[in-house]
């Protein structure tokens, strides 16, 4: 991030030391764009590309994880490393998942999992889809609310 | 020029820009990066005053997801529309038979048209792959504390631990659904 960033979050004369405004929702609309543009065009977002995957019948979406990931730890890495701070100079802040009894990783995983191999699709994929022309991708979300409110309710009794 | 941006990109474009997001998003505004956070913060804003897991404030803590889920629609719109590719997705031979024994036979867009479609509801199979698979992917990412974005992405770029044992899990859930549930779903 440049000069130019900073000055954007720089507080305007006359308001010293008050706290940065947060950046527009537009701002992660944008972003929300550019994601949906890249997952269509890695395809990774296909039925059939989540088949092959699973089969271990092609590289293409191995060779996603095999370069997403490692760039994503590059990145953070980085970000943590050199203490850099937002484009408004805030203090960068991750916070760490809780291991608990290790429980909700593996059985809720596997859960995900199954529904990832019937639908083809994880979550920001169906919100791709449904942009795309999918239009039944709503009945997916919809369905996946009523799970996510099911486990709100079981929460209490499901180990963790 | 459309033509040129109507093709798919290789693993060695995408890959790497998936993997930008986390940072992305951290330098943008402190957020961590995952999109099933959405289906929260939308039980929040629905039912208020119900379950304490989703009694918070909703607004402060995902408008700018929610904001964000928006643009992934928009971006698929703008890709899987305007600068749509028209050629089937390349996929192996072999999964093709595959899928062609179980009853598949649309292979021309990104999802086969024989299910994902709103005649498919007429069906106990096409209720089978929409509804179920959406509801156990909605129940999994909740239990899990998220999905192939928050755990997968974001937590693995963090190097924490049960982000990369959840990863395993959608896996290992993906693989099991994939050769035993999905056989006895298209079968329905």
């Amino acid at each position: 991030m440049g000069t130019a960033d900073r000055t954007l979050g720089s507080p305007r004369a006359g308001s010293p030391s008050s706290a940065p405004r947060p950046l527009g929702l537009w701002v992660y609309t944008l972003a929300g764009i550019l994601f949906g543009i890249v997952l269509t065009k890695a395809e990774v977002i296909s039925w059939f590309r989540i088949q092959e995957m699973f089969r271990f019948q092609g590289f293409h979406m191995f060779g996603i994880f095999a370069t997403a990931l490692p760039m994503g730890i590059l990145t953070v890495q980085a970000i943590k490393r050199w203490g850099v701070r937002t484009v408004r100079e805030e203090a960068i802040v991750l916070q760490p998942k809780q291991w608990g009894r290790g429980i909700r990783y593996i059985v809720g995983g596997t859960i995900f999992g199954l529904g990832w191999a019937l639908t083809g699709a994880c979550p920001g994929p169906r919100f791709a889809l449904l942009g795309g022309g999918v239009g039944v991708m709503i009945v997916a979300i919809g369905s996946a609310l009523v799970g996510t409110w099911t486990y709100g309710w079981l929460r209490p009794r499901l180990p963790h | 020029m459309h033509e040129a941006l109507s093709r798919p990109w290789p693993w060695y474009i995408a890959g790497p820009l998936i993997g930008c997001f986390p940072a992305l998003l951290l330098l943008l505004g402190n957020k961590a990066f995952g999109v099933s956070s959405n289906l929260r913060h939308a039980c929040a804003a629905v039912f208020p005053r119900g379950l304490a897991h989703f009694r918070y404030d909703w607004r402060r803590e995902g408008a700018w997801n929610l904001a964000f889920a928006l643009g992934i629609c928009l971006g698929g719109a703008i890709a899987g529309v305007w600068f749509r590719n028209p050629a089937p997705v390349a996929i192996a031979a072999r999964t093709q038979a595959d899928l062609a024994a179980l009853g598949i036979r649309d292979f021309s867009g990104l999802v086969p048209g024989d299910l994902f479609r709103w005649g498919s509801l007429l069906s106990l199979r096409g209720w089978a792959v929409l509804g179920g698979g959406g509801f156990l992917v909605g129940f999994g990412t909740a239990y899990a504390g998220g999905c192939t974005s928050g755990h997968g992405l974001s937590g693995v770029a963090d190097l924490q631990g049960p982000s990369v044992l959840a990863l395993l899990g959608f896996f290992a859930g993906g693989v099991t659904g994939t050769f035993f549930l999905l056989p006895f779903v298209l079968g329905l």
